[in-house]
């Protein structure tokens, strides 16, 4: 009982420690900048400004782009996994599936840089024709981009919702699928209205774990985010992440202001991961006590 | 030589067809290598209540359950033989319209994690049956009442299901399968989670709804089957030992397994 108590209350500590010591090794740039820092795009150590804005951008849009690809994917490969795929093969592909979570994520930059780049200059021209019409997909691709920095994001991510959604989904009680079947409900109509909505909870928490997983990936997002600081309307141009910014600069940076800017993007990371997670739990407690 | 004026099919004779509402040929049933149903025939007639009974894995359930396909969900399973409802092989049919005739109400209750109303009109609305809003409120008013639930849930019907007692959820259950409108009620021990006065309610149910629907019940109750059905069949072991009227069946069996599972000397 003490034990367990000292194990559970270890984590808070560390946690709390964390951020004391994140916060007081930021005082130089709060001062000086405030919430401009928050607030301003221009990052130029040489001129001793420090602007957060375009990481936090590039870190919200990356993880956006990676979970309009990934949750439909992830949710409709666990939907077959356990609904439709003999047992034999969903077994298969559901290690395979926990193999590729395993997998470094510097692999996953090499990937990105080597395969996924110069497949999206191939299939550029076709997106644009497609989605040309929006500001999203506009302007010159050079291949390292916000978008390339999402679709890899989305790959790492994937396995997460595929394998903790397939999991939910099976434990979902058969009499439910029972119930919608037995008022002539096709398989389908059976996984929409029966499976899916008693699953919802859990594969909300899937994708939670991913998003999580997906702000603060590193490796993979400065491979081929572009690594500029700049705010552009297009994801074809390239961008940079707060995660990303600190791993390039923080042995390179000189000056204290320059370290403790990004002392200071790294509690913004945090808060924002804080912010999101909690934000998405509350939507989800509302939606249900709405539900009933 | 019945009371209830319907010739009773003697013993496993094919009896007449004339008010036979499904009828069974010859139906065997496969658990991967397991033959869980031996050649089972029967007729089961339209507006009557039709129970099944007999040990614990005898078939009784597995035969019920094949009576609307829901077997097939199985995997690994296999049947032969044919069943006829109204003269036409529903292994031929479209399986999610044989089930929206022949209806099912499980032994654990089952309501979907949605409110009363929508429990209820669940079937009408994939079925194309919900109509306008107030025919659509109609409807599930209706199913409510046949159900004998209506009363007791007419001002909560956006609550949750899951806020009723096991009882209620069951007729809920009822009311749900009832909504589409079944020709045929399947019902698989559907007290065997109550107390005896949600127990009592369910069976008055049964015997109303015999009026506008055939019923079949599994039970393992030898008492209920002879309250509310007016034909039995014993099953053992996964044969159709005997199928009567339910007085010939308790009070002069043919057999002499189904004396010995009657009389409590078996099972």
């Amino acid at each position: 009982m003490g034990i367990t108590f000292l194990c559970a209350f270890s984590i808070l500590a560390i946690t709390a420690y964390l951020v004391w010591e994140l916060w007081i090794n930021s005082v130089l740039p709060r001062h000086q900048f405030g919430f401009n820092f928050l607030r301003t795009q221009t990052w130029d150590p040489v001129a001793g400004q420090f602007g957060a804005l375009p990481f936090i951008y590039g870190t919200l849009v990356t993880s956006a782009v990676a979970l309009v690809i990934a949750v439909p994917l992830g949710v409709g490969s666990a939907v077959f996994l356990a609904e439709l795929a003999p047992p034999a093969l969903s077994d298969a592909l559901a290690f395979l599936i926990e193999l590729l979570a395993a997998v470094p994520s510097v692999i996953y930059g090499l990937l990105g840089i080597f395969i996924l780049v110069p497949g999206l200059r191939i299939i550029e021209p076709y997106l644009k024709a497609v989605l040309g019409w929006t500001p999203l997909f506009s302007g010159p691709f050079y291949g390292v981009s916000l978008f390339s920095a999402g679709v890899v994001l989305s790959v790492m991510i994937v396995p997460f919702i595929i394998s903790i959604s397939r999991e939910v989904i099976r434990a979902v009680p058969n009499d439910q699928r029972e119930a919608a079947l037995a008022l002539g409900a096709t398989r389908w109509e059976t996984v929409w209205d029966a499976v899916l909505p008693f699953a919802s909870r859990g594969i909300a928490g899937s994708i939670f774990l991913a998003l999580a997983r997906s702000l603060g990936e590193t490796m993979a997002v400065t491979m081929v985010v572009g690594n500029d600081p700049k705010i552009k309307a297009s994801l074809l141009a390239p961008g940079y992440s707060i995660a990303a910014v600190i791993a390039n600069e923080f042995t390179e940076a000189t000056g204290e202001l320059y370290t403790q800017s990004l002392i200071e993007l790294g509690l913004v990371l945090f808060a924002l991961t804080v912010i999101i997670n909690g934000a998405a739990r509350l939507m989800m407690a509302a939606s249900e006590r709405g539900k009933v | 030589m019945s009371s209830t004026g319907i010739q009773p099919p003697a013993g496993l004779q094919a009896p007449k067809t004339a008010d036979a509402k499904i009828r069974a040929t010859n139906l065997n049933f496969y658990y991967g290598n397991f033959h869980a149903l031996h050649g089972i025939s029967m007729e089961i007639y339209e507006k009557k209540v039709t129970a099944f009974i007999g040990p614990s894995g005898c078939g009784k359930s597995t035969f019920l359950r094949t009576l609307n396909r829901m077997n097939e969900t199985v995997r690994g399973t296999r049947v032969e033989g044919t069943i006829l409802l109204d003269g036409e092989n529903i292994f031929d049919q479209e399986v999610s319209n044989l089930r929206r005739r022949v209806g099912m109400v499980f032994q654990r209750s089952n309501p979907f994690p949605k409110s009363i109303f929508d429990n209820v009109a669940y079937g009408l609305r994939i079925n194309g049956m919900a109509g306008t809003r107030n025919e659509l409120r109609d409807k599930v008013e209706h199913s409510l009442r046949r159900a004998a639930l209506w009363e007791e849930v007419k001002d909560k019907l956006d609550q949750s299901a899951y806020g009723l007692s096991g009882g209620q959820q069951q007729r809920l259950c009822i009311a749900r399968g009832l909504a589409v409108n079944p020709e045929v009620l399947l019902l698989d021990e559907p007290c065997s989670a109550l107390d005896p006065i949600a127990t009592a309610k369910i069976e008055d149910l049964i015997f109303q709804l015999k009026d506008s629907c055939t019923i079949v019940i599994v039970t393992h109750s030898m008492q209920q089957a002879a309250r509310v059905a007016d034909f039995t069949g014993f099953f053992l072991l996964g044969k159709l030992i005997e199928f009567d009227a339910t007085t010939v069946i308790f009070k002069n069996p043919a057999k002499k397994e189904t004396e010995d599972y009657i009389t409590g000397r078996f099972g």
